[in-house]
Parts: structure tokens; C-alpha cells; sequence
């Protein structure tokens, strides 16, 4: 077991007993942080994965701005104690917990572990670190993917413009 | 001149668009001019085309024009195309010319309606005028049709032109519905003759008939006889004549162009255009000219004892229309025609004469409360006196001449029985037609002394058209001399009859034209004018000299009066058996099937079980986000099984 | 079960992470932390894009995490923006609460 394996089965485990946290915690500003950890969590197997860059825009974009903005509007609303509504009813609950758990054991069963590469991509053979560094990423997103990045650009703006109109007061 | 045919037919149809869509604003004095003017305008294009037409060898005296492509579809083909030759050059000439000579009388006549009704009036005069001049201009089945139909719109309209009484409305309606019927079989009759020709152009059918059709055969008997159905509509003939007399509805003008010269008169041109069809079905003739003696006999019959005078008139002319059937029916189509011609000269006379009785005592139409109208009318009087000796019969006027022939002809086709009928409705047209005079104009007048101060002579855009419509009922049949009397005017001859002999050359046996005279044809002849100067006299002796003895002989033969009377109850046998029947059957489809059936089961049927399948299925709408989600998920897991398990 | 570590672990991480996502969308009806599910399932997606890219060598896996990740941040403004005019028309987050849409 090397150090990159141990990260994985740490940072994985953590990732998955915070998240569990998130949708379980009753107070919202709990569940929050819990999500924080969750991504920080992410960030760090996507480093055991030889992508800095994403790791850092990870921790940039998801666990600094969103998560700011989710605990803002937390607060916002005064929603920071448990509420009565909080929970479905119990039969849903279980229902929901089954219907997870054979999704997970189908996927078990199905033999998602053993997975192994059975084809190759462009970028194959070359070494670990430099594909997934700053340099390759970039220029793969200005050379052959520049109509999505500009799409996402737009869409951006929309969603800044959209989000202002929806949230002001009407007057 | 052979690029000019399209002029005939649209002069009329600028009125129309003149008249319908400015000339409320333009006011009745542009209208007066403009409605008149342009059907006189035709009637001078048709008249430098007749030069043209006679200055041609006889034989090329055949015009063409294709205007527009109208429908073309794989080998199916029917264009917008004109055709004139002496046949129809004849109609185009009768229907311009009488037509402006009516056009200009309705100035007079409708000089009491507000600008509306005489603007939307002359539209429709206009209109009925471009309907008719295609109707005879048309160089195939289906433009035929056009012009077929549209006359009998326009004859609608015109009928209903008072549409405010109801009675008016209803009698446009029953002349549209009737029509419709004939319209039905001569449309099957144009399927007919596509179905077995593969064309609709004249030009390719009529040449084709004697190699396409066998003489007597079974085709060509239906053919002749769907065709003919059309006719009997439109042209009113035993059973479908019911319309006309209750088409007099309409105003006077409109029943002198439209029911009594021009488009009632277009079954027989029809028949005429169409006669090699018919040469090979004589079985078809023969129903022809039997309906067409039929016709003749019974409305005459019903004619004598009319009192509204416009309605002596409508029986006159389907007796009339019952001759020129009769003509055409014994394959003596030129008679036929000419006919059709002097009789749109007389008969228009007599009903702008009548409007001029009825327009000077305000509407009267009851002739038991006319008489003694000869002092203050004269124009009309001598007028109406010559239309009724040329409707009669009298020698030299126009009637006398188309009449006899007709009445020779059958004769010479060998049937003695339809000339007896022609030679006795000869003889009561007399006796009805100087009956109407008679109470009319002489006699002591029986109406109100208010109406008896107004009675007056009728303005001169009326009394114009009667002199010159007067005029050509005397002169009008000497264009078709027979041989038998020689020929009086030097040259003239039978003009008519050489003049159509192209156009039915194929029609009438050959060498026909100066035929040795047999001795017979003078003593029928001289039998014909004998009894139609014995009606004259019967009349006479009735009417002016013995007035009680009409109301005597009424008592006594009370029940033949009671039959004349209430016109053989066809009207009324008519909506016993058709009428109620069908709107028996009409209600059934209406409440049964309609609201029912359609409506009920059907329609709103579906409706209700859209709506309940809808309210059983939006039960699952629950509109809870969750849920949608739990079921999403249910099913992405289904199918991640089926892919893994399955 | 061994704990060599192989792109098949990863996957099945993800595969975890995204099923806990779901059931908290499933399980619970306050909004956020509804909407902080459907963060949880797009991190698990994006784990798993990253995972095929460096296992199979394409650089499309990560350009797609980074479109993800800015589409999540444009979901994120406008569905809180949602959540505050939801608000305040019905003084609650409760998703129970906004059934309009029922058939």
C-alpha cells in the first residue's frame, strides 16, 4: 500500500462520512461545514489523481465561494436551528435508504471495482503529472474546447443576471 | 380582332368592380352612367366583332382566345378560353344588346332606391351580364359552368333583391335550390363527358362525338341526358319550372334580362352548342322536344288565368322557353335559336312594358285593377301591342317567323302530335297574351281615382329602350325569312339560317337550306296565323266585348278554373313530396345524426374522455418535487438492473 | 478485498458519494439542504470524470469538470436566488410547501 493509496482510502472515507453528515445533521449551518470538509476532502483525491490545478479550483470555487454563499443564505433566512419540516416521513426515508442501498450493491455486484481502461484516449502515455497540469488543461480548453468555454462565459452572466432579477424585492 | 374576345367579358366585370366598391361614394348619377356604360360599351366590341366575323369566309368564322391557363393538372386541361362563332356571336349580341337596352331602363325604373340599393343593384346587373356573356363565350365544359353557376347566383340575388320582405328572400332561395338540382345533373353530364373524352374543350369533344359515341347508344343517351337535366333547371321546364313564376320577385328589369331573355334561355343555347352529342342520342331528343311541347302546352294553360300580370308573363315565357325546346329538340336548332333571339326581343319588351304599367300605378300588379291605360301610356301602349302581336304570332312580326319555323319543322321531322300541341299552345299564347293587353290598356280603369290621377307616361330612359325594343319586336324575324314566302326584302333571304349553318352543319341534313317548298308548309302556316288570330279574336270578345262572360264560363267549367287556378297544386304536391319529406330527412340527419351521433358520441364523446383519462392521470401529478425524484430514481435503478442482472 | 487502490475505487467512491446525494434530495425537505445534495452528486460526478481522464488519458474529463464546476457556481446563484424569492412569498423552505404545479 503506497502513500497515495493511504490518502485515497483517508480522504475517501472522510469524504463519505462527511457527506453523510450533510444530508443527516438537523441544523443547516452544521451541514454546511460538514459539506466544506466534504469537498476539501474531493480536492485532495483529486490530487492523488495528478490534477493540482482542479484540486485548487475546487477549493477556490466550491468550497470558498459556494459554500460562502450557501451559509450566507443561511443565515439570510434565519434558518441556522432545526426545522419541523426538516425530515420526509419515516416510510419515504426508508424507502429512499433501500432504493440507495441497491443502487450501491447493483454497482457492487456489477463488478465497478474491478474496473480497468479498456480503451485509450489522445492523451495517453503521457506522464501523469503533466497531464493534468495547468499547461495541458489550458490549452486544451482555449484550442479544442473554446466554443464551450465561451458558452460557460455566457452562461455565467446569464446566471448573475437571472439570479439579481429573481432575488429582488418586487416592488 | 381575335385578341379582343377577352374585352366582351371584362367591360361588364369592370361595372362590377366599379359599382360594387365605389359606387356608394360615386352616387347614383356616376352609377347611372357607368352601370348602363359598360355593357354598352361590350355591346359595340360585339358588334366591330360581328363585322369581323362577316367579313370572314363562312366556313373560318370561328374565333379563339385563351386568356389564363386556368386548371391544368396531368392531362387534364381547362383554360380560360373564348369561342366565338355565329352561335355564340348570336348570344354575345342578344346578351349585350338587350342587356344595355334593360340596363338602361333600370335607370328609370330603380330611380327610387338610395344610393345603396342602386349601386349594389347595377353591381349585380353588371355581374349577371359578365356570368352570362362567359357562359356563351366559354370554349369548354367547365368555364361553361362557370358562367352556368354564376348567372343563377346572380339570379338569386336579383330575385332577393328586396331581401327585407321574406317572401322575396324565399323566392331567391327556391329559384337557387331548383336550379341547383339541374346544376347536379349537368355537372354529372360534364363527368360524363370527361370520362369518356378525356377532355372538357369543346373543340376536342364536339368533333369527337360521331367517332366516340354510337347513335343511340347508352352513353350518349345519359350523357345528352344529365346535360339536359341542367337545362330543364335552368331554363325551367316541366318538373323543375316551379322557380320562375316565383322569381318575379324580383324587380321587373331583373325578370326581363334574367328570367325572360338571357339566362333562362341558356339551357337551349346549351343544347344548340352541344347538338352533335345529341345528334347521336336521339332518345335524348326526343325527351327533349316531348318536355319542351309539354312544357309549352302546360304553362300556357296555367297562363290564362293569372291575374298578377308579371306572372302571365313568367307562364308565357316558360310556354315560350317549352318551344324553343321544342325546336331544338327535333334537331331544328337554328329555329331554336332564332327562337331564343326574337323572344328575347319581345318578351323582354313585354316585362319593361309591365314595369312600366306597375311603375306607373306604384306597384300594382293585379290586372283586375288596371284597365283603360291606353290614353295615358301611349309609348307603352303601342309598344306592348307590337310584343303581343310578335308573341302571337301575327304576321309580319318577329314571333310569327321563329314560331312557324319551329312549328314546320316538327312537322317535317314527322311529328304531327308535338306540332298539334305546338299549333294549340299557338292559339291559347293568343287568347292569354291579348287577355293581358286587353284588362291592361283597355277597358275602363278599375283601380283607385289616386292611382288614376298618377298614371303617367314613363321617363325617357324607360321609353327608349321600349320604342327600340318595339322596333326589333317588328322587324326582328325578318332576319330568318323561311323560303317559302320568297324573299321580300331583296337579298336578305334566310340570313339567320346561312348565317348559323357553319355551327350546325353537322347538325342539320345538308342541302337543307333552300328546300323545294311543299305545298304543306303554306297551309300550316296559314293555319298557325288563323288560330292565332282566332285567339286574338277570342280574347277580343272576352275580355272587351262581353266582360261578364270570363266570370260565366269560370262558373260553369268550375272545375277546370279551380285546376288553372291553384296551377295544376304542383306547388303544393311539391312540398308534399319533396319538400317535407326531405326536411323530414334533413331534421333526422340535423338532431339524430348531427347532434347526436357527430356531436354527442362523437365529438363531445371524446372530449369527456380526454377529460376523464386527464383526471385519472393527473393523479400523479402531485406537484411534489420529491416524489417525481423517488420515481426517477426508481426507474434509472430498473434500468441499471436490466443492464447488469438482466 | 484488497487495498491496492485502483481507478475502479475511485469510481466506486463516487458512485457512494452520489447515492448519499440522492438520498438526502430523497430524504429531506428543506431546500438547502436539498440544493447542498445536488452538490454532493455533482462532486461525485466530477470525481468520476477526473477518474476516466487520468485512467484513460484524455484531457476532455478535465475540461468537463471545469464547465462543471462553472456551472454549479451559475446553479448555485440562481437556485439560492430562488430559494430567497420562494422565501419570501411563503416564509418557509419547506418543499412541501410549493406544490402549485399539482395536476
Amino acid at each position: 500500500m503506497t502513500g497515495v493509496d493511504l490518502a485515497f482510502w483517508f480522504f475517501g472515507t472522510l469524504a463519505v462520512v462527511t457527506s453523510v453528515l450533510v444530508i443527516t445533521n438537523r441544523n443547516p449551518v452544521a451541514s454546511v461545514l460538514f459539506l466544506v470538509i466534504a469537498f476539501f476532502s474531493l480536492a485532495a483525491l483529486f490530487v492523488t489523481l495528478h490534477s493540482h490545478f482542479l484540486a485548487a479550483i475546487q477549493v477556490l470555487v466550491y468550497a470558498g465561494a459556494i459554500m460562502v454563499l450557501f451559509l450566507f443564505v443561511v443565515m439570510l433566512l434565519n434558518l441556522g436551528q432545526p426545522q419541523w419540516f426538516d425530515v420526509q416521513a419515516r416510510p419515504l426515508v426508508i424507502v429512499a435508504a433501500a432504493l440507495g442501498a441497491a443502487f450501491v450493491g447493483l454497482l457492487w455486484k456489477g463488478g465497478l471495482l474491478e474496473w480497468t481502461p479498456t480503451v485509450t484516449g489522445p492523451a495517453a502515455g503521457v506522464p501523469e503529472d503533466v497531464l493534468g497540469s495547468v499547461e495541458a488543461i489550458g490549452s486544451a480548453l482555449y484550442t479544442v474546447y473554446y466554443l464551450p468555454f465561451i458558452a460557460t462565459a455566457l452562461l455565467l452572466l446569464i446566471a448573475m443576471v437571472g439570479a439579481v432579477v429573481i432575488a429582488r424585492r418586487e416592488r | 380582332m381575335e385578341n379582343l374576345l377577352w374585352v366582351v367579358p371584362a367591360l361588364p366585370l369592370v361595372g362590377v368592380a366599379f359599382n360594387g366598391l365605389l359606387g356608394r361614394r360615386a352616387g347614383k348619377g356616376v352609377v347611372a352612367f357607368v352601370g348602363p356604360g359598360v355593357v354598352g360599351a361590350a355591346f359595340a366590341v360585339a358588334i366591330a366583332l360581328f363585322v369581323h366575323l362577316v367579313g370572314l369566309p363562312a366556313g373560318e368564322r370561328e374565333l379563339h382566345q385563351t386568356v389564363y391557363e386556368w386548371l391544368v393538372g396531368g392531362g387534364f386541361g381547362a383554360p380560360v378560353a373564348f369561342l366565338v362563332d355565329p352561335l355564340s356571336m348570336t348570344m354575345v349580341l342578344v346578351v349585350t344588346g338587350v342587356g344595355f337596352l334593360i340596363h338602361v331602363y333600370s335607370v328609370g325604373y330603380m330611380h327610387d332606391e338610395d344610393e345603396r340599393g342602386f349601386a349594389r343593384y347595377f353591381t349585380y346587373l353588371n355581374l349577371f351580364t359578365f356570368a352570362m356573356l362567359l357562359l356563351v363565350m366559354a370554349d369548354n365544359f367547365l368555364l361553361m359552368f362557370v358562367g352556368w353557376e354564376g348567372v343563377g347566383l346572380c339570379s338569386y340575388l336579383l330575385i332577393g333583391f328586396w331581401f327585407a320582405d321574406r317572401d322575396n328572400a324565399e323566392a331567391g332561395k327556391k329559384a337557387f335550390i331548383v336550379n341547383r338540382i339541374g346544376d347536379f345533373g349537368f355537372l354529372i353530364g360534364i363527368f360524363l363527358v370527361f370520362s369518356t373524352f378525356g377532355s372538357v374543350a369543346f373543340a376536342d369533344v364536339l368533333p369527337a362525338a360521331g367517332a366516340a359515341l354510337t347513335v343511340g347508344g347508352t352513353l350518349a343517351f345519359w350523357i345528352a341526358l344529365f346535360l339536359f337535366l341542367g337545362a330543364v333547371g335552368k331554363s325551367a321546364q316541366i318538373p323543375l319550372y316551379v322557380w320562375l313564376p316565383d322569381a318575379m320577385a324580383g324587380p321587373t328589369p331583373v325578370s326581363a334580362l334574367i328570367h325572360a331573355a338571357t339566362m333562362v334561355t341558356a339551357g337551349v343555347y346549351m343544347v344548340a352548342r352541344l347538338h352533335p352529342i345529341y345528334q347521336m342520342a336521339p332518345s335524348a331528343l326526343a325527351i327533349v322536344a316531348g318536355i319542351g311541347a309539354a312544357t309549352a302546352l302546360f304553362a300556357a294553360t296555367i297562363g290564362l288565368v293569372q291575374n298578377d300580370i308579371k306572372k302571365v308573363l313568367a307562364y308565357s315565357t316558360i310556354s315560350q322557353l317549352g318551344y324553343m325546346f321544342l325546336g331544338v329538340g327535333v334537331a331544328a336548332f337554328t329555329a331554336g335559336i332564332f327562337h331564343l333571339v326574337t323572344h328575347a326581343f319581345f318578351k323582354a319588351l313585354l316585362f319593361l312594358g309591365a314595369g312600366s304599367v306597375i311603375h306607373a300605378l306604384h306597384g300594382q300588379q293585379d290586372m283586375r285593377y288596371m284597365g283603360g291605360l291606353k290614353s295615358g301610356m301611349p309609348i307603352t301602349y303601342w309598344t306592348m301591342l307590337a310584343a303581343t302581336l310578335a308573341i302571337s304570332g301575327i304576321p309580319p312580326f318577329a314571333g310569327f317567323f321563329s314560331k312557324d319555323d319551329i312549328l314546320w319543322r316538327t312537322w317535317d321531322a314527322g311529328h304531327p302530335l308535338l306540332w298539334a300541341i305546338g299549333f294549340v299552345t299557338a292559339g291559347l299564347t293568343a287568347v292569354y297574351m291579348f287577355r293581358l293587353f286587353f284588362l291592361t290598356f283597355h277597358g275602363k280603369f278599375r283601380g283607385t281615382d289616386e292611382q288614376a290621377e298618377h298614371v303617367h307616361e314613363s321617363p325617357p330612359s324607360m321609353a327608349v329602350p321600349l320604342a327600340v325594343l318595339g322596333v326589333l319586336s317588328l322587324i326582328g324575324g325578318w332576319i330568318g325569312i323561311p323560303a317559302a314566302l320568297g324573299d321580300p326584302l331583296g337579298g336578305l333571304g334566310n340570313a339567320f339560317e346561312g348565317w348559323l349553318a357553319p355551327v350546325f352543319e353537322r347538325g342539320e341534313v345538308a342541302g337543307e337550306l333552300h328546300p323545294a317548298v311543299p305545298p304543306i308548309e303554306y297551309g300550316l302556316m296559314a293555319a298557325s296565323v288563323a288560330i292565332a288570330t282566332l285567339g286574338l279574336l277570342a280574347a277580343w270578345w272576352l275580355y272587351v266585348r262581353n266582360q261578364r262572360l270570363p266570370e260565366e264560363l269560370s262558373l260553369r267549367f268550375r272545375a277546370a278554373y279551380t285546376v288553372l287556378r291553384n296551377k295544376y297544386w304542383i306547388d303544393e304536391a311539391y312540398t308534399l313530396f319533396v319538400v317535407r319529406p326531405f326536411n323530414a330527412l334533413s331534421a333526422f340527419a340535423w338532431r339524430v345524426v348531427d347532434d347526436g351521433l357527430i356531436d354527442g358520441l362523437a365529438v363531445m364523446g371524446t372530449g369527456r374522455l380526454v377529460r376523464f383519462g386527464s383526471g385519472v392521470a393527473s393523479r400523479w401529478e402531485t406537484g411534489y418535487v420529491p416524489g417525481y425524484v423517488l420515481v426517477f430514481f426508481g426507474g434509472a435503478l430498473a434500468i441499471l438492473a436490466y443492464y447488469l442482472l438482466g | 478485498m484488497t487495498l491496492a487502490v485502483g481507478p475502479g475505487h475511485y469510481l466506486f467512491l463516487s458512485a457512494i458519494l452520489f447515492t448519499i446525494g440522492t438520498v438526502g434530495v430523497l430524504t429531506r425537505r428543506n431546500a438547502i439542504i436539498i440544493f447542498m445534495s445536488i452538490e454532493i452528486m455533482l462532486n461525485a460526478a466530477n470525481l468520476a470524470f477526473v477518474t476516466f481522464a487520468a485512467a484513460i488519458g484524455d484531457l476532455a474529463g478535465f475540461v468537463m469538470v471545469l464547465l462543471v464546476i462553472a456551472v454549479a457556481a451559475a446553479e448555485a446563484a440562481v437556485g439560492l436566488a430562488i430559494i430567497v424569492a420562494m422565501f419570501r412569498h411563503r416564509q418557509t423552505v419547506d418543499v412541501g410547501a410549493f406544490n402549485v404545479m399539482r395536476g
